[in-house]
């Protein structure tokens, strides 16, 4: 019943929101979400602390394996630890937004909620067609929040965009489900995956389905070269939305790849294709962040490198890397819900978000300087946050598979995101105003600027990035037993099919490993490098009035993310054939 | 061929594509999004479809094993359930589609200024 | 990107997803064979449960699940049109004054026979829903029938009696009350379908005549010319001055 209650809290909140909101007073609205959000966290609290023995499964209106039909929802201990990680963040983003959205109408609480429900949903659906329905509820409600300034040009392109590119992944999606049935006659992921099991390597049908449903969540999980709406949405869509979106709604298409080729194609298709886009999204987004002066737009970027790395991790599919996979994830969602929200905090103050206009303007702000910092460094790899744990615990898992060029990739990721973050950081909260009026076109999202940050809108960013920075203390021990329940399909089919529990050996990880320290501590060094040297390229091109040394290699790149949805789309065609042939020949 | 309607699904939703990418209004876009998506439609009821079958409705008929046989009522559900979502996400695009055309003058994606600054 | 190297790029993809498609689909059972496992199973449950309308009893029943995020994914398109939709509606309302939409210059005849189908389609509509366990039809058919029927005042050119036959506050109300309701009652006890078919026909009726609610505002206030007080036009006049 936990399971259902986990989707029901927020939906039934949501609809109360909906319904009475016009009537309702704005701090009962503010207190029911919190308190929808709050209850969905402790929900799946419990229930990562019953999965941690046992897979929980619910089926649903009382159909079962023996039926044949009906769907169930399934709760692993990684399942629910996202699930847990999702109302973290949006608690977060509701307690900011007490005060952030002066004009906001309950439409925003109903469809936060509403957004939670989803992704909860996603990621407890055991059934393909359920977590594509899931995906397109995750999708719409996130256009509606993309959207939500709708007053602002750049808003509704960027929301525009985000809705037609993964409405499109979402159908290859679907194409893929039907022919995952049309195959084996079963849309379960437990099902399907037995079905399956004895499909020779290369079939093409099943290579076909795996293909087009990853490419839907890949497009989420902004892969390179599904990642150019990433970054368009991302910078215009309000900050606690951004918060959800780069904190959980990307890592959700980290999820749903490792989830269904665990349990329905893990034996007759590789992975390799997978590792290759999510390298290639890592560099490009690393360069691409280094490059931004738009504080929101670089976080976006910063994301997808991030992310490409998360995609690389559960690419490679062994017990380690994902242990250090979810490692790395829960300290991204919480450094990454920080920065966007320290980000929130400056555009609400000072109406923009230029890194130029904003330089020596965040020194009154010394707690939202404090954030920044904070989840630089947790970004940049500092033990023990969870980047520094997962990154040494992948490293060492993927050591076996001949992956040498992660250790790398993962360094200089690392380095170059942080050190775009800290050169922000650098600027905005220890540089010396320029003078001269701001000028960005963007609004201050309360109507008129707050003079003074309200604690609700500073408390919770500092506390994502204590947070941050904590979450590679995470006991190791669970957490390589539920990753190797995760890698396992039969953990997982056997639960759902046959109601029996089926645990799988785990292997002891070592985040603190000395290397793994040594490591850090570079990464770290190479990221203040970073900034450093950027800071001063910041300068060079403030000072010239047209940006020469801008050169050419970083043109063709702007060029590249043009904004043109038609470019969009060939290049999501483009990388579904990419895909292919790199699962086809891997 | 006995795959043509299969085929036929995956012509809708490449030329669905296709709009999209030569596109120079984002309406049409949109419509071609829906055009794409008709394509899964098509996939579904192909895969659910069985020679000689009727529509899975017993209420004036007797069941299968005495009766003839019946079309696959779960690709008929899903696909009932994918329109709805087809028409839901066509409907918000338009919204901003709307929008973009108050805000920018213009629904050319190739006029738009690029966000990349 | 040149549109001529877009064509390329997309030229290449496409034709690798062509092959990729084609390859897969000839590994499908042949088309219009006897291979349904699933579909074998859900005609024995529903014929089990008594539901005649085995489609209606995966919809309502067997896969109820899917179905509330469809109801949800309503409920959130109805919701965020309302956002996305707003800021310009104020605006142009903000220029102007009072929006007045008289009767617009319509044959009789057209008149007459929009307000004639009315109750006809609202029966139509009822009969569709209530016998969606039985026939082919339900929720989602008749919720849309019956959220188009009020819609036929508008062809009329009657544009008040549309405003006054939708008020949008209750609509809203209901809409995600019922949405509230079908989740409930789905993730509690599937398999009410008669209950289920109505809850989502009050969902899908209400959701489509808010979204159309927001586009005609737009419509009405952007397209119309500035006559104040006066009537004609084809929707009404907008009170833009």
């Amino acid at each position: 019943m936990i399971l259902q209650l986990i989707l029901a809290v927020p939906v039934m909140t949501a609809a109360l929101t909906a319904a009475a909101g016009r009537r309702l007073p704005r701090p009962a609205v503010d207190a029911a979400a919190l308190a929808a959000a709050v209850t969905v966290a402790a929900l799946a609290a419990l229930t990562l602390a019953r999965a941690a023995d046992r897979t929980r499964v619910a089926w649903l209106g009382g159909w079962g394996p023996a039926t044949g039909v009906g769907i169930p929802l399934v709760a692993d201990p990684l399942a629910a630890a996202l699930a847990l990680t999702a109302a973290l963040l949006t608690a977060a983003a509701l307690v900011y937004s007490w005060r952030y959205f002066a004009e906001v109408h309950a439409i925003f609480h109903t469809l936060m909620l509403l957004l939670l429900a989803a992704m909860c949903g996603f990621v407890l659906a055991g059934d393909l067609f359920t977590q594509f329905m899931f995906f397109e509820l995750t999708g719409v409600v996130a256009l509606g929040l993309t959207g939500y300034r709708s007053e602002e040009p750049d808003t509704v392109h960027g929301a525009v965009n985000f809705g037609l590119i993964v409405s499109l992944g979402a159908y290859l999606t679907l194409t893929g489900v039907a022919l995952v049935y049309g195959r084996t006659g079963q849309l379960g992921l437990a099902a399907a995956g037995r079905a399956l099991a004895g499909a020779p390597p290369g079939d093409a049908l099943v290579t076909a389905a795996f293909v087009l449903i990853c490419t839907g969540y890949l497009v989420k999980a902004a892969a390179f070269p599904f990642h150019f709406w990433l970054a368009d949405a991302h910078a215009v869509a309000p900050t606690p939305v951004c918060v959800l979106f780069s904190g959980v709604m990307v890592e959700l298409g980290v999820y749903g790849v490792a989830r269904v080729h665990t349990v329905v194609f893990g034996g007759p298709v590789p992975l390799g294709g997978v590792a290759v886009l999510g390298a290639a999204a890592a560099l490009l987004g690393a360069v691409m962040c280094v490059l931004q002066t738009q504080v929101k737009r670089l976080l976006a970027y910063s994301t997808i490198s991030q992310s490409g790395l998360l995609l690389v991790g559960v690419a490679a599919a062994s017990p380690g890397a994902v242990a250090g996979t979810a490692y790395a994830l829960a300290g991204h969602a919480a450094a990454k819900g920080a920065l966007f929200l320290a980000a929130g905090a400056l555009l609400n103050r000072h109406g923009t978000l230029d890194e130029h206009d904003l330089r020596g303007r965040g020194r009154a702000m010394p707690v939202v300087g404090a954030t920044f910092l904070l989840g630089g460094l947790a970004l940049a790899g500092l033990p023990p946050g969870g980047q520094a744990a997962g990154h040494t615990v992948t490293e060492h898992a993927v050591r076996g598979l001949g992956w040498w060029w992660y250790l790398p990739l993962s360094v200089a990721v690392s380095a170059l995101t942080a050190g775009a973050v800290l050169r922000v950081w650098a600027g905005v909260f220890r540089g010396t105003p320029a003078g001269g009026p701001p000028g960005d076109p963007h609004e201050p999202e309360t109507g008129t600027g707050l003079r003074h940050a309200p604690w609700t809108m500073v408390a919770p960013g500092i506390v994502l990035a204590a947070a941050a920075l904590l979450t590679g203390l995470l006991p190791a021990a669970p957490l390589d037993r539920a990753a190797a329940r995760f890698t396992d399909p039969r953990a997982y089919t056997a639960p759902v099919l046959d109601g029996r529990a089926a645990d799988a050996a785990a292997h002891p990880s070592h985040p603190w490993a000395a290397s793994g320290l040594v490591v850090s501590a570079v990464t770290v060094a190479l990221a203040v490098l970073v900034a450093a040297a950027a800071r001063r390229r910041v300068r060079r091109r403030a000072a010239q009035a047209a940006p020469r040394t801008a050169g050419r290699i970083t043109r063709p790149l702007h060029a590249a993310h043009s904004g043109h949805i038609g470019d969009y789309a060939a290049w999501l065609t483009a990388g579904a054939a990419l895909l292919a042939l790199l699962t086809w020949t891997a | 061929m006995s795959h043509l309607p299969h085929l036929t699904a995956g012509y809708i939703m490449l030329i669905g594509l296709y709009g999209i990418v030569t596109s120079r209004d984002l309406v049409h876009a949109v419509v071609c999004l829906s055009v794409s998506q008709s394509g899964t439609y098509v996939l579904l009821l192909a895969i659910g479809y069985r020679h000689g079958a009727t529509a899975p409705v017993f209420s004036d008929r007797p069941p299968p094993t005495a009766g003839r046989p019946v079309t696959d009522p779960v690709v008929q559900a899903m696909t009932l359930t994918d329109i709805v979502v087809g028409a839901v996400v066509t409907a918000l695009l338009l919204a901003l589609a709307v929008q973009i055309a108050h805000r920018r003058g213009t629904l050319d994606p190739g006029e738009l200024r690029s966000l990349e600054p | 990107m040149s549109p001529r190297a877009r064509l390329l790029l997309f030229a290449a993809g496409a034709a690798g997803c062509a092959a990729l498609y084609t390859l897969a689909v000839l590994g499908l059972p042949g088309f219009g064979g006897p291979f349904h496992p699933y579909a074998d199973r859900a005609v024995r449950q529903a014929l089990e449960q008594g539901t005649a309308n085995a489609v209606a009893s995966v919809t309502f029943d067997q896969r109820a699940f899917d179905t509330v995020g469809e109801e949800l994914i309503l409920l959130a398109a109805a919701v965020s049109a309302l956002v996305l939709l707003r800021a310009s509606g104020r605006e142009e309302t903000a220029a102007g004054d009072t929006a007045a939409h008289g009767p617009a210059d319509v044959p009789d005849a057209l008149r007459a026979t929009g307000r004639l189908l009315l109750p006809p389609t609202l029966v139509v509509g009822v009969y569709v829903v209530a016998h969606g366990h039985l026939s082919p039809g339900g929720g989602f058919q008749g919720g849309v029938i019956l959220g188009t029927a009020v819609h036929l005042l508008y062809l009329a050119g009657d544009y008040p009696a549309l405003l006054r036959l939708r008020p949008l506050p209750l609509f809203e109300a209901v809409e995600a009350l019922a949405a509230a309701a079908f989740v409930g009652v789905a993730l509690a006890a599937a398999g009410l379908i008669p209950l289920l078919n109505t809850l989502v026909a009050a969902e899908v009726g209400c959701a489509l005549v808010l979204l159309i609610a927001q586009f005609f505002t737009q419509a009405l206030l952007v397209h119309e010319p500035a006559e104040p007080g006066g009537t004609g036009g084809t929707g009404g006049t907008g009170g833009r001055t």
